[in-house]
């Protein structure tokens, strides 16, 4: 028994986009997420809003080993997005990771080309914790004020692969982080530092 | 003295209203119906398709009667309505070799297998106006001809050339899905699928005038008509879950097969080459000349140098959609007094100081 | 109507037919009075609410159009001032009279937004009356004059002289996003342009002005630098609006839907009109403030009284004057 997309799937997609549309406007604030949808595990809520939202058959989806695993993940991406699944993660325009502390290096990823750097990777990370006030500085568009964003688990040698996508624009990943009932963004634009 | 007073609505009501009445024009004069429009302005019907990319002859002439004639106008009711249509994917091509023709001409051959199918044509009439046309009347009945076998007894002259080598071949069909440019931005250099596309949705007149171009120098092609033939094929789909052709009807289409300039190489004997046009409906001034184009815009792919406007691909690509043109160029008509204050302030600043400069030049020579 | 247009297409049930692309509407798209009846339009799909005129999606878009858009626009924001190509469609006003703006509007737009139209600085303009009718027709929202009212405010060639706030989105209607267009006619040229970051044809197109002239000749679309690096064409606002744009707390959409390009702004980010250090960029200058409401330091629209020459400068921004007159202020009302 497939479980069900968003309830109303206009204004849920909407509401999804709204919510990740600010996120990016300015990276690192929190803004809430509740599209109150029960996906298959590992899938999150946050996770499958996004796919439902974002993705179709016209863009190719990366999943994480935990979520590639799971035979119910996969058909319920199929039936509600109809979006492509590629082992390739350098040849998508989604990835979502369940498990962020072995994500693959950012570099892995489609980072776009000088011409047209939007055809880069959204990776979106379900995270446990994301707060603001505390953790990491960021700095860059969007962003007033000194702000920083603690997440939590961090993969490993996120901030220099950060720094290094950073380094490298208008070329460059743009990450989303979703914990649950929120979503942040972190565009390549943000420098994110330590202090 | 002037006050502030909002009016826009109340105004766009009114002309809506007066737009209204002046298409229905004098009400003691009968009310044009869809069906004559569909079946006595068939041509400008299958026009309004072929730039309306869209096949359905009642919905272009219920168009053209609300557009009041105009064909971009039509068009782009045709092209919105269009948006709003479910894709269910892309139908098996059709195969134009099994057309049921109605016209069929070639001007390579004087006679060929088939044979020349004169069939509804202006081409040999004499450009007299009937003014026993003013006053409606029956009119004599053609001659019907005997039943044929078409599918067997028409093949195409780019075959009948292809059999002996003399002609380059078709491209070979590699599976790939077709682009679609209403789905996806244009990005340059465009591949010919997508150039074709677009020339086949391009507006008629502008084609022409790049395709006439080519004869008289902008980049020459030595064109001769291979083949037209107008007529009746068959659309099928494939549905996922059946995997077997499901038949969706029949539509009318013109296709022109262009034999154009031969090429060789060292290591290859020369082959003439391809120019190819196809439309909705009875539309050969369309297809010929959009065969014209799309031969030069293939001008790189065979080695020649890109000299001229109907060679270069992004000036035809980007300015052969009528909606496109239109839009800019009646957009004009819409308020740019703010910009238009910005440069007035500027201007008159300018003389100023120019008055001022040649005022105190005087005053100093003096 | 051929047997394609009649297939229930539902975006939670099963779709029989993969391969092509999701979503449609499938009723009539124009707008203004039909002279006969639409066609039927397809059965709404499940769960999805309609317009408030039967048979639209909401905000007119199917939704597989509507995530295209989407996705443009995270990836404008993603790299500031960076045209993002994007697959138009044919909208039911013409192309150059807004289609872009409006795609960019209809794919942001939801329930509890309030939706505000400018032409010219002005709400009730032909061509803003139109589109915010449009908004009404085929989603049901709010809409405004009052900027201070307004979630979304879709403009073309001006920005409103009340300060935005967070929270607000700007969507501005562009017809050639391109600033190097004029100097290059090739979009396969302007892209390398773009991604090596070579501009210095456009300062010296700036810098010949000032050579024959005296001064920059351009005094609208004035190019600006985004985040210290892309340069940006801000649409055809007049060059006196261009500082509005530096540090917004507002975000700022760009739609143009006849060149197929989305670009964006975020808020609080560096935007700056180009100049040299010898000649620094300077907006226009009224001599006098608005006839009806006194205003100072807004873009004012001359306008001609009669044949004489006699003339009356106004604000441009409706609004902004409505709101001052509103609240006492009075112009002296003097011609010119």
């Amino acid at each position: 028994m497939l479980a069900p997309g968003f309830a109303d799937p206009v204004h849920g997609a909407q509401g999804t986009f709204r919510a990740v549309m600010n996120a990016l406007a300015r990276p690192g604030l929190l803004q809430p997420l509740d599209a109150g949808l029960k996906p298959p595990a590992p899938l999150t809520p946050e996770l499958a809003a996004l796919a439902l939202a974002l993705t179709d058959a016209d863009t190719p989806v990366w999943l994480d080993a935990g979520l590639a695993a799971s035979p119910e993940v996969a058909a319920y991406l199929r039936f509600h997005t109809g979006a492509p699944l590629t082992d390739d993660p350098a040849r998508a325009a989604f990835a979502f990771i369940r498990d962020p502390a072995r994500c693959p290096p950012l570099a892995r990823f489609a980072q776009g080309t000088p011409a047209y750097p939007d055809t880069s990777t959204t990776l979106v990370l379900a995270l446990d914790r994301i707060a603001n006030g505390e953790g990491l500085h960021l700095a860059g568009p969007g962003i007033k004020g000194p702000t920083r964003i603690a997440l939590s688990p961090l993969p490993e040698g996120f901030l220099a692969q950060l720094a290094e996508n950073r380094a490298g624009f208008p070329l460059g990943v743009d990450v989303i982080l979703t914990a649950p009932g929120l979503v942040a963004g972190l565009p390549r634009s943000t420098a994110v530092t330590e202090s | 003295m002037y006050v502030a007073v909002k009016g826009g609505e109340a105004a766009i009501d009114n002309a809506h209203r007066l737009l209204a009445e002046a298409r229905r024009g004098d009400p003691a004069v009968p009310e044009l119906t869809v069906a004559q429009i569909r079946a006595q302005m068939a041509l400008l019907v299958d026009r309004v398709m072929a730039e309306g990319s869209l096949y359905d002859p009642d919905l272009a002439a219920l168009a053209l009667k609300q557009a009041r004639g105009d064909v971009v106008e039509a068009v782009f009711l045709v092209r919105a309505y269009r948006t709003t249509l479910p894709r269910f994917g892309a139908s098996t091509p059709v195969d134009t070799g099994a057309m049921a023709v109605a016209r069929r001409i070639s001007a390579t051959f004087k006679d060929l297998p088939g044979g020349q199918v004169l069939g509804p044509t202006f081409d040999y009439t004499h450009r007299l106006i009937d003014f026993a046309l003013a006053a409606e009347g029956a009119v004599e009945p053609a001659a019907e001809a005997e039943p044929r076998d078409d599918a067997d007894t028409c093949p195409r002259v780019t075959d009948l050339l292809a059999q002996d080598g003399l002609i380059e071949p078709s491209p070979p069909d590699d599976g790939a899905p077709a682009g679609d440019l209403t789905r996806e931005p244009v990005d340059y250099p465009a591949d010919r699928a997508l150039r074709l596309q677009a020339l086949a949705r391009g507006d008629e007149g502008f084609v022409l005038g790049l395709g006439y171009s080519t004869q008289r120098g902008y980049g020459r092609t030595h064109p001769f008509v291979g083949e037209i033939r107008v007529g009746d094929v068959a659309v099928e789909f494939v549905p996922e879950e059946l995997g077997f052709p499901v038949p969706l009807g029949r539509i009318r289409l013109t296709e022109c097969q262009m034999v154009t300039q031969f090429k060789g190489s060292g290591t290859a004997p020369p082959q003439f080459t391809r120019g190819y046009g196809l439309t909705f409906g009875q539309s050969e001034r369309k297809a010929m000349a959009m065969s014209l184009v799309d031969r030069a815009l293939r001008a790189e792919e065979l080695g020649e140098p890109v000299a001229s406007p109907a060679q270069d691909q992004e000036f035809v690509l980007a300015h052969c959609d009528s909606l496109q043109a239109t839009g800019f160029v009646e957009h004009l008509k819409l308020p740019h007094y703010v910009d238009f204050q910005a440069e007035l302030e500027l201007v008159r600043r300018l003389r100023a100081e120019f008055f001022r400069d040649s005022d105190s030049m005087q005053e100093a020579a003096e | 109507m051929s047997a394609m247009g009649m297939l229930p297409q539902t975006e939670s049930s099963p779709s029989p037919l993969r391969g092509g692309v999701r979503g449609g509407g499938g009723a009539d798209g124009t707008v203004e009075p039909r002279s006969a009846p639409p066609p039927p339009p397809a059965p709404p799909r499940k769960g999805e609410e309609s317009g408030s005129e039967a048979g639209y999606n909401f905000a007119y878009l199917d939704e597989g159009t509507k995530r295209m858009i989407r996705r443009a626009i995270l990836k404008a924001i993603a790299v500031p001032g960076y045209q993002v190509p994007f697959a138009s469609r044919e909208m039911p006003m013409p192309y150059g009279w807004g289609t872009g703006g409006v795609q960019v509007t209809a794919a942001i737009l939801g329930r509890a937004d309030v939706l505000k139209v400018i032409d010219q600085g002005a709400d009730d303009t032909t061509n803003a009356v139109s589109i915010r009718r449009f908004f009404a027709r085929t989603s049901g929202i709010a809409t405004t004059t009052r900027t201070t009212e307004a979630t979304i405010i879709q403009t073309r060639h001006r920005i409103p002289e009340t300060p935005l706030r967070e929270g607000q989105t700007l969507v501005y209607q562009v017809p050639i996003p391109e600033p190097l267009r004029f100097l290059e006619p090739r979009e396969t040229e302007t892209r390398q342009l773009h991604a090596l970051a070579e501009y210095g044809a456009m300062h010296v197109k700036l810098y010949e002005d000032i050579s024959r002239h005296g001064h920059i000749a351009t005094t609208y679309a004035y190019p600006v630098e985004v985040a210290g690096r892309y340069v940006m064409d801000p649409s055809p606002t007049p060059k006196f609006d261009n500082p509005k744009m530096d540090q917004s707390p507002a975000l700022q959409l760009f739609g143009a839907g006849r060149e197929r390009r989305i670009y964006a702004v975020p808020p609080y980010t560096s935007v700056r009109s180009l100049d040299f250090e010898d000649h620094p960029f300077r907006v226009q200058q009224f001599d006098q403030p608005c006839a009806l409401c006194g205003a100072e330091g807004v873009y004012l629209d001359e306008m001609l009284l009669d044949d004489a020459g006699r003339r009356m400068f106004v604000c441009s921004d409706t609004d902004h004057c409505e709101g001052r007159r509103a609240d006492g202020h009075v112009g002296t009302g003097d011609a010119v």
